[in-house]
């Protein structure tokens, strides 16, 4: 890391505005208008919002998948471009199965590592250690059809920090798992992440799984045109466990809070679709 | 094993009713007017079975036989090649592919089988005549799964490689090329019979060797006996092609779910459409090609409701959304 920028934000999007040109004739699509976020280095953010609001597209902006219509996106104080590629500082985790079905656990896990180059034996050791790290050692011969939905998700998981990015993108990663293995899973990624401290930019649209994990809670409006409306510091003590920090008063309250704050943009939500 | 028996009975009957309704004198004439008429006709298996074993014996069927192998294999390589080639490449290329499309389009609706003629002019009577309408054969059945399995590769895999590094030749050498290869295997067997068929009706245009020749010499001289005994060779050896490649394809698809084996993704249904259900695919893909070259899954998906017996949809896990479900 750069030390003369070292106090940048890891990540910042300013003023993001993402317009999609419509099928035939009608109107041009505003996704995301005037959104700004920032996350700063070590930082844990999760972003909820109600469905169908944008959070997705704001993701992809700020991985560089996707060029926003106007506004700026900075990588530790860099400006990131679309055209010019993938925000490299960066590790995607999708909210679809994103493995490739064609190679085993483990070549899944070391695709990144093959893809800059590094030999094979180099890349299978460490792959064999992310492997364990996520408690899928002795499955790196299996293809990804032959391992549950969690096993998938680990693997994916390990896919993505094996390569070791600064910023952590996650796009709803547990939605599809069942609730116990989805808080198994979220109590691993807090101890996986307390270990190196990774900025994180964390997509949900489940509040509870937002507080227990963030140390900040972005709220936004309902679509179109999401821009965030609430922004929520979470104090709750860490090391956190996702399961009990639920019953804790504190976690109440804030839950309280921010339900508030998120209430009256789910229902303007579900009115629009109920109307389309 | 109760199945192989009774495959083999429904064989065994065919042969018994063609022996009984041929052979001179054995039943009254009910048709003809002379004994041997229904032999001079249809042959007889008895006297197939021996040209056979003549053949066999005399090692006189292997020289036609490694000729035709090699002009199937020939045209096979070569076709399947270009349409890979060719395939990835108007995938990926947007404006050549829409340049492209009604040449495409044009050259797969001809009746490919007249160009053998132009073929003997232009390569001569050899075996470069019969692998060219071979190639001519195999590379659209070879082209058009191609194109469809780059154009349908997921876009979140796609992303996900980006985002893990890829450059663009990675890309395509970890993302488009395998997943190709899926649709690739799908239409493979096709691909071998349809290379077989263009070797065999070349050499019944006009050859000095293979087994396409042997049966133009024996009908030129009436011998049905023969005809039949080469037409027998050629399934036998049609069946022995689908098998290794059935083989070749088991071993380079493992990573595939296998029918049984509970499929927790939704990706690779192939294999639970069950064993008929290729031709149905391959025919279904065309069509979507046909009707617009940049693909459209929902029509596909769509066609492959109308195309498919109830009994193969069945076979589909649930929520089913074509070969890679996306949720984007």
């Amino acid at each position: 890391m750069n030390g003369a920028i070292n106090d940048a934000p890891a990540l910042a999007l300013e003023d993001i505005t993402c317009r999609f040109a419509a099928r035939e004739g009608g109107a041009a699509y505003t996704a995301v208008s005037h959104a700004t976020l920032t996350v700063r280095a070590g930082e844990f953010v999760s972003v909820v919002g109600p469905t169908g609001c944008g959070k997705s597209t704001l993701l992809n902006v700020a991985a560089g998948l996707l060029g926003p219509s106007s506004g700026t996106i900075k990588v530790f104080g860099e400006p990131l471009r679309a055209s010019a590629g993938v925000n490299e500082r960066a590790g995607y985790m999708f909210q679809a199965d994103a493995l490739m079905p064609w190679r085993t656990g483990l070549d899944n896990v070391i695709a990144g590592l093959e893809f800059r180059g590094m030999s094979r034996a180099k890349a299978m050791a460490q792959g064999e250690d992310w492997l364990r790290r996520v408690g899928l050692a002795g499955f790196g011969d299996r293809y990804p059809h032959q391992m549950s939905g969690g096993m998938r998700k680990r693997l994916a998981l390990a896919q993505t920090l094996i390569l070791s990015p600064d910023i952590l993108l996650m796009d709803e990663p547990f939605s599809a798992l069942d609730v116990q293995t989805r808080q198994l899973m979220e109590n691993e990624l807090l101890a996986l992440w307390a270990a190196d401290r990774k900025s994180v930019l964390f997509i949900t649209h489940d509040l509870e799984e937002a507080i227990a994990l963030s140390d900040r809670v972005v709220v936004l409006s309902a679509g179109p045109g999401t821009r965030p409306i609430g922004d929520f510091k979470i104090d709750l003590p860490r090391p956190r466990d996702v399961s009990e920090i639920r019953m804790a008063p504190a976690f109440v309250a804030l839950h309280k809070e921010i339900w508030g704050a998120m209430k009256e943009e789910v229902l303007k939500a579900y009115q629009r679709q109920k109307a389309a | 094993m109760r199945l192989r028996v009774l495959q083999f009975a429904v064989l065994a009957v065919l042969i018994l009713l063609w022996h009984l309704f041929t052979a001179p004198g054995l039943l009254p004439n009910f048709y003809f007017e002379q004994d041997n008429r229904a032999a001079f006709f249809f042959g007889e298996p008895v006297k197939v079975f021996w040209v056979m074993v003549d053949w066999f014996t005399s090692f006189e069927i292997f020289q036609h036989l490694g000729v035709t192998l090699l002009e199937t294999v020939l045209g096979f390589v070569i076709g399947a090649a270009a349409g890979l080639g060719i395939g990835l490449w108007l995938a990926l290329a947007d404006t050549a592919s829409a340049v492209m499309e009604p040449y495409i389009k044009g050259l797969n609706s001809m009746p490919r089988v007249v160009l053998a003629p132009i073929f003997a002019v232009w390569f001569g009577l050899g075996i470069w005549s019969k692998v060219a309408l071979g190639v001519t054969l195999v590379f659209f059945v070879v082209f058009f799964n191609v194109y469809q399995g780059v154009r349908e590769v997921s876009p979140v895999l796609l992303a996900n490689a980006r985002m893990l590094g890829a450059s663009r030749s990675q890309l395509l050498r970890s993302i488009y090329l395998p997943s190709a290869m899926s649709w690739v295997f799908a239409s493979l067997h096709n691909a071998v019979g349809l290379a077989f068929v263009g070797a065999v009706v070349g050499e019944y245009l006009g050859s000095s060797q293979g087994v396409g020749y042997l049966i133009l010499q024996a009908e030129g001289t009436f011998d049905i006996n023969t005809v039949f005994a080469g037409i027998v060779v050629l399934t036998a050896f049609a069946l022995v092609l689908d098998a290794v490649v059935g083989a070749i394809e088991r071993r380079l698809m493992t990573w595939q779910p296998k029918a049984g084996e509970t499929e927790t993704s939704s990706l690779g249904a192939g294999e639970a459409r069950g064993r008929f259900s290729r031709k149905w695919a391959t025919s279904v893909r065309n069509e979507s090609y046909n009707s617009r070259l940049s693909c459209s899954v929902s029509r596909r998906r769509s066609l492959w409701r109308r195309l498919s017996p109830p009994s193969f949809r069945r076979m589909l896990p649930n929520g089913w959304k074509g070969r890679w479900a996306v949720d984007w």
